[in-house]
């Protein structure tokens, strides 16, 4: 489809979507300038979302393909669900950039590369005995060679900008020349640049000056025949902002506090990809909100416990080596029957393993991971912006049932990208606390006594007073303690029922009406197949539902955001549609959930490559499980 | 800070000892060291007219770790070395509390001994007490990080080849602000010392030399029997020479090194005594002090060794919210939610 707009002759052609990835060494700026993409895209209207991927070394040797770092964004103007299967245009700002991002594109892709960045010795760095843009390699897509640097330098010349320097700004350009190609207005990106770079006025200038210089090329090389033009999304009428997972668990967390009046204390040792958490947290003071940075991850866990048996909204952040120190104090906070949330930012392991990357392999260490039977609820994201709901939910559980929560995001969620409808704060839920201020129980010889053992008969959970109040003095700690009174006891049934009460508790959550019921559901009459998933593969999950959809295939989706209790509902369908397929990044540790409740042969569809699924690759394979 | 309790204090009028005390029976072993500690603290604890809801003890495992149970106040018992850390939770929560953390050497200085590095290095206002029996006796009696070499025990039936921790020296090199120690044979001078570590705002570390008369008895015999005492142990009082024996007749000099030496006063000259300053600001001298004695066979200095000012760990945090409101006023959600750009769809 052609369209012209008003005020200029050029030709724009119309589009649905559109996924660009920005490619380059990690010191290129590649990060920056999808941010920016980003906010342009967002600000002009379009749903998306973002995938960032970069190398956990702060500067691996650049030029080398483990140097590369990249941003793939994906824009429509309508629903948007993942950050695109395979990028549509790809910008390789040097030999390694093209080499590390070749194998995702397919056929009739766009290639824009810096060809000032491809000499014999960028091509010896990449590991590229001869040259892609000549032997062939690139036969199969559009391929723009732009010389970036040197329009760059050309460009800042006359600013006087030391050559090191100009260099430095030729992300810019490239920025500039896809905000022409995809027609971004550029007026905030200006703003931006002005705003950020006020206090150093040469690197402003020259920022500025490489993406007109960007921009001006698309228009007037003729290497383009027309840009493109993707119209505003048909979003549901509010304001929205862009929001990754980090921050909107950030902002979950502040929020569970205004709405439980709970002061929000976070202990948190720094862990990649965790670590934004703290830093967002760090700088919202006026909030209220008292972070520590840990002397290390156990320590964190258990100034978090401190702070709970305090009376704060108290919470630990980490990722998955973290999880695994923070096991003894979970197992205490099982014991004392506080509430705590400790947030898993998953990444994938073993042990250091890929810092930058994501997996879903911590969801049995979440849900069995302490010894002694330790039961807890588990809640999981399964978008950057459901963070926000689910850090609501874990504190709204944990405050429930007086219980540590964990709370599973990952590296996919934490970085990626998406817009985020804002709710009216007001007509946000109140989390009830219900704090124990007086005696509850009455002795034999009739004094007025506080235990803090004596349970909610609905919740089963136990009474919460905190220091400071006089007269409900208590001593709580890790040994058995008796229902009720909670002395110490080492009486074999009344352990018995303590491990059961504790299970039961969280079992209780289950048919809770003040708690959200976990499962995300799109069903089917007569579905032949039920794809259950959990987490972050809702978008891909979704998507490839979609796909199989349109393919004339009926197909049901059921997705977990609490992975224990589990949702009622989940057995039944389990048993009740011929064909029951689990997707998740791991080897099958949820399907092993699902067969063992449901009995079922649950099949698994299962990906660790450090990389989400793709809804294309997933569609594939569900269509595969459904030929069988 | 918000009062989140829901409920205000109230102090009652007149404190006594039994308003301290638990109704759990004692369950350390019989002689055991830890009772006169025990009793040590709740008789002194009226004194501070601190009503016991309002103090908070948090220990880790062990003998030592016991004591809260026996403490009418709240009360945690945690994990093993973790103490420290969760007190440290506590007091961030709660800066209006008065929170103690009670364990022994093992739980301490060995599983726990990251957590009470930084604990003191923070400075966060903690009164740690620090029972010292040189043997882990909850788990019958293996050799501690404060064991001599050449202790048999249990797992060194050939003698202990791992050189031992001098817990005051630590808790200097930690940056301590408060470092004393005291002893369970002498009930005043533990109360005087328990109550100076109190009153100090910030982290406060008392080492306790204690008794375990099951799997360590008389590890500090050499120091407190009746009779060694006055030639055995080097009271420090501040402003004063340091000077001990019955009759005063030792002392304590520097050397031409700056090292600290011991010897007959006569021979060091009175002039050369070293006056004690628990206020330097400089730790060196104090911790000079704590090398004087490398195992508790020779003179050993008892009393606080350092007590000096410095900003409170969780006064900083308040003070920084504090300012930030103050500067810009209380965040909103609704501000919140809009801090990034944002765009409106009709
Ligand atoms: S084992 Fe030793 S320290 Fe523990 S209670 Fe018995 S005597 Fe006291």
């Amino acid at each position: 489809m052609t369209t012209t707009t008003s005020g200029t002759e050029i030709a724009q052609h119309l589009l649905d979507r559109v996924v660009i990835r920005f490619a380059g060494d990690s010191g290129d700026g590649m990060q920056l300038v999808g941010d920016r993409f980003t906010e342009l895209s967002a600000l002009f209207g379009n749903d998306l979302a973002t995938l960032p991927d970069y190398p956990a070394e702060i500067r691996a040797p650049a030029g080398t393909v483990a140097g590369v770092s990249s941003f793939q964004v994906h824009i429509s103007s309508s629903d948007v669900v993942t950050p695109g299967d395979a990028p549509n245009v790809l910008v390789a700002m040097n030999p390694a950039a093209l080499r590390a991002n070749l194998h995702d594109l397919t056929p009739g892709a766009t290639v824009i590369v810096n060809v000032d960045g491809f000499d014999a010795r960028d091509l010896t760095k990449a590991g590229y005995t001869t040259d892609p843009l000549e032997d062939g390699t690139l036969d199969a897509f559009t391929v723009y060679e732009v010389p970036v640097t040197s329009l760059t330098l050309q460009a800042t010349e006359p600013l006087g900008v030391k050559r090191r320097d100009a260099e430095r700004s030729k992300n810019f350009f490239a920025l500039g020349l896809i905000c022409w190609m995809y027609t971004r207005p550029t007026r905030p990106l200006v703003e931006w640049i002005e705003g950020r770079f006020a206090s150093r006025p040469t690197v402003r200038d020259a920022n500025l000056a490489a993406l007109r210089a960007g921009r001006n090329f698309g228009e007037t090389a003729e290497l383009f025949d027309h840009p493109f033009r993707i119209e505003p999304a048909s979003l549901p009428p509010g304001t929205y902002t862009n929001i990754n997972g980090n921050t909107a668990l950030a902002w979950g967390l502040i929020a569970a506090a205004e709405l439980s009046g709970l002061p929000l204390v976070y202990a948190s040792y720094p862990i990649t990809p965790a670590s934004d958490i703290l830093h967002e947290l760090s700088r919202r003071k006026r909030f209220g909100v008292r972070t520590i940075q840990a002397e290390d991850e156990i320590a964190a866990a258990s100034i978090a416990l401190g702070a709970a048996f305090s009376g704060a909204l108290a919470v630990t952040g980490t990722s998955g080596p973290g999880l695994d120190l923070k096991a003894e104090m979970l197992g205490l906070a099982v014991s004392l029957e506080l509430p705590m949330v400790v947030v898993d930012v998953q990444r994938a392991g073993p042990s250091t393993g890929m810092p930058t990357k994501t997996e879903q392999t911590d969801l049995l260490l979440a849900l069995h991971g302490r010894h002694g039977e330790a039961p807890l609820p588990v809640v999981a994201a399964r978008s950057p912006s459901h963070c926000i709901d689910t850090a609501l939910e874990a504190a709204r559980i944990a405050v429930r049932s007086r219980t540590p929560v964990i709370l599973l995001t990952d590296g996919y969620l934490a970085n990626g990208t998406e817009p985020w409808r804002l709710p009216d704060p007001s007509a946000l839920t109140p989390i009830d606390v219900d704090l124990t201020t007086e005696e509850n129980h009455t002795d034999p010889d009739g004094r007025r006594v506080y235990w803090p053992y004596l349970r909610d008969p609905a919740t089963l959970a136990r009474s919460w007073a905190l220091p400071g109040v006089p007269g409900l003095q208590h001593r709580i700690g890790g040994i058995e303690k008796q229902d009720g009174t909670g002395n110490i006891s080492y009486q074999p049934e009344n352990h018995e029922r303590m491990v059961r009460l504790r299970r039961a508790k969280i079992d209780a959550l289950g048919t809770d009406p003040v708690v959200a019921s976990g499962l995300e559901l799109d069903l089917q009459d007569g579905a032949d197949l039920l794809v259950v998933g959990w987490g972050s593969t809702w978008g891909a999950i979704t998507g490839a539902v979609r796909r199989l959809r349109d393919d004339g295939h009926r197909v049901a989706q059921a997705h977990l955001t609490r992975l224990d209790p589990l949702p009622l509902q989940l057995v039944d369908l389990l048993v009740t549609h011929p064909k029951v397929v689990c997707a998740e990044l791991n080897l099958g540790q949820l399907t092993g959930v699902l067969r063992d409740r449901s009995l079922r042969d649950v099949r698994g569809i299962h990906q660790v490559s450090g990389l989400p699924f793709t809804a294309r690759e997933l569609a594939r394979r569900l269509a595969e499980e459904l030929d069988q | 800070m918000t009062d989140v309790r829901g409920v205000r204090g109230v102090t009652p009028v007149e404190l006594t000892r039994k308003d301290f005390m638990s109704d759990q029976e004692l369950r350390w072993c019989p002689g055991c060291g830890d009772y006169g500690i025990l009793a040590a603290l709740q008789l002194m604890l009226p004194e501070l007219d601190i009503p016991p809801h309002e103090m908070v003890f948090v220990s880790g495992i062990g003998c030592a770790a016991r004591l809260p149970y026996y403490m009418n106040t709240y009360g945690v018992h945690s994990i093993h070395g973790r103490a420290p850390a969760v007190a440290t939770g506590v007091a961030l929560t709660r800066p209006d509390l008065s929170v103690w953390v009670i364990g022994g050497d093992g739980d301490m200085l060995s599983i726990g001994g990251n957590h009470l590095l930084h604990a003191l290095r923070r400075n966060v206002d903690l009164t740690i007490l620090m029972l010292n029996n040189q043997i882990y006796g909850l788990t019958k009696g293996q050799y501690s990080p404060t064991s001599g070499v050449g202790k048999v025990t249990k797992s060194t039936p050939f003698g202990s080849v791992d050189h031992p921790f001098n817990p005051v020296s630590v808790a200097l090199g930690a940056e301590a602000t408060f470092v004393a120690r005291t002893h369970d044979t002498d009930r005043n001078h533990m109360q005087e010392i328990f109550r100076r570590a109190h009153d100090h705002h910030g982290a406060a570390f008392v080492e306790v030399y204690q008794n375990c008369n099951v799997f360590n008895d008389g590890a500090f015999d050499d120091l407190l029997r009746r009779d060694a005492r006055p030639d055995m142990l080097i009271p420090l009082r501040h402003g004063e020479p340091v000077r001990f024996g019955a009759e005063g007749q030792r002392g304590v000099a520097l050397n031409e090194f700056a090292e600290l030496v011991v010897g007959d006063v006569d021979d060091l000259g009175e002039d050369r005594l070293l006056i004690h300053d628990e206020h330097r600001p400089d730790a060196t001298l104090a911790f000079a002090l704590s090398r004087l004695a490398a195992d508790p066979h020779t003179p050993t200095p008892i009393g606080v060794f350092r007590d000096v000012r410095r900003p409170v760990y969780e006064d900083e945090v308040s003070t920084q919210i504090e300012a930030e409101v103050e500067r810009r006023g209380r965040g909103t959600l609704e501000e919140l939610f809009r801090s990034g750009a944002t765009w409106t769809v009709d």
